[in-house]
């Protein structure tokens, strides 16, 4: 086992650790420190795939700007534990039967042979400028209209946070 | 440097990732938490998206990842906002007391 896959493997085992205690966790300030953690190991594994631009966006934006502003308005509305449910008997049963189902088809999946397709053009690079190359050429329009989607979004958080809605 | 690592072993820890933000998204009962498994959720697309991208060799997998991290920073904004709107008129955020349109 190389350098490589024991990242792999590490990330990997760590991220979905991460992910039980993020749903597991009473105290939901656990549960964002879990999904900052589990959102670095996520960066981790884009490194791994060679996704650098993304890697680095992911710390930035997710791990950043995105839990900063979850664990604000955690801080901010002053929740509380949550306590222990009972659990419904019914509902344990048909959640966990739906599991092994899908559980069962993946097995049957995992079976077949693994297809190695490689397609696309040999020179596929890396580097940031092969991944931000097609944003300001082939998703020219998808990259403005994510600008304008980003423009509505802060006008409507405005617009909610306001004291009165008239 | 050879890798025994296949598509399938990314797209497989995706999955998981999927289903444990599933999970949490039915069992937990406190919006804001609901809210960090959705992100649970489309991060492990954004994995699989990013898996594809490598193993076939095409960049655009990687440009919808790129896309889907932008529309959740803006998703998350509002959501937030929702909640806090939300907390501020009924004093709770526990999706169980939440049941004003069930009447």
């Amino acid at each position: 086992m190389n350098v490589h896959d024991a990242l792999f493997w590490t990330f990997s085992i760590a991220m979905l650790l991460c992910g039980v205690a993020v749903i597991a966790n009473r105290n939901p300030v656990t549960s964002a420190m879990f999904l900052v953690l589990l959102l670095v190991c996520m960066a981790g594994l884009f490194v791994l795939l060679e996704a650098f631009f993304l890697a680095a966006i992911q710390v930035l934006v997710y791990a950043g700007a995105v839990m900063v502003l979850f664990l604000f308005v955690i801080m901010l509305l002053d929740i509380k534990a949550a306590t222990k449910r009972r659990i419904r008997s019914v509902a344990a049963v048909g959640g966990f039967g739906i599991a092994g189902v899908f559980a069962w088809e993946l097995w049957t999946i995992l079976q077949e042979p693994v297809v190695s397709a490689v397609r696309g053009p040999a020179d596929f690079g890396s580097g940031f400028e092969s991944v931000l190359k097609p944003l300001f050429t082939r998703y020219m329009l998808p990259f403005e209209i994510t600008g304008l989607l980003l423009l509505v979004a802060m006008i409507g958080v405005v617009l909610l946070s306001k004291k009165d809605l008239r | 440097m050879t890798s025994a690592l296949t598509l399938d072993h990314y797209l497989i820890v995706s999955g998981f990732l999927f289903a444990l933000g599933m999970a949490g998204v039915v069992v937990r009962r406190n919006a804001l938490v609901i809210f960090m498994a959705l992100e649970m959720n489309l991060n492990a697309a954004n994995l699989a998206l990013v898996a594809f991208s490598k193993f076939n060799k095409i960049v655009d997998g990687q440009v919808f990842a790129f896309f889907i991290i932008a529309i959740a920073a803006a998703e998350v904004a509002v959501g937030l906002a929702i909640i806090v709107a939300l907390y501020r008129r009924k004093q709770t955020v526990n999706v169980d007391e939440l049941n004003s349109m069930r009447r």
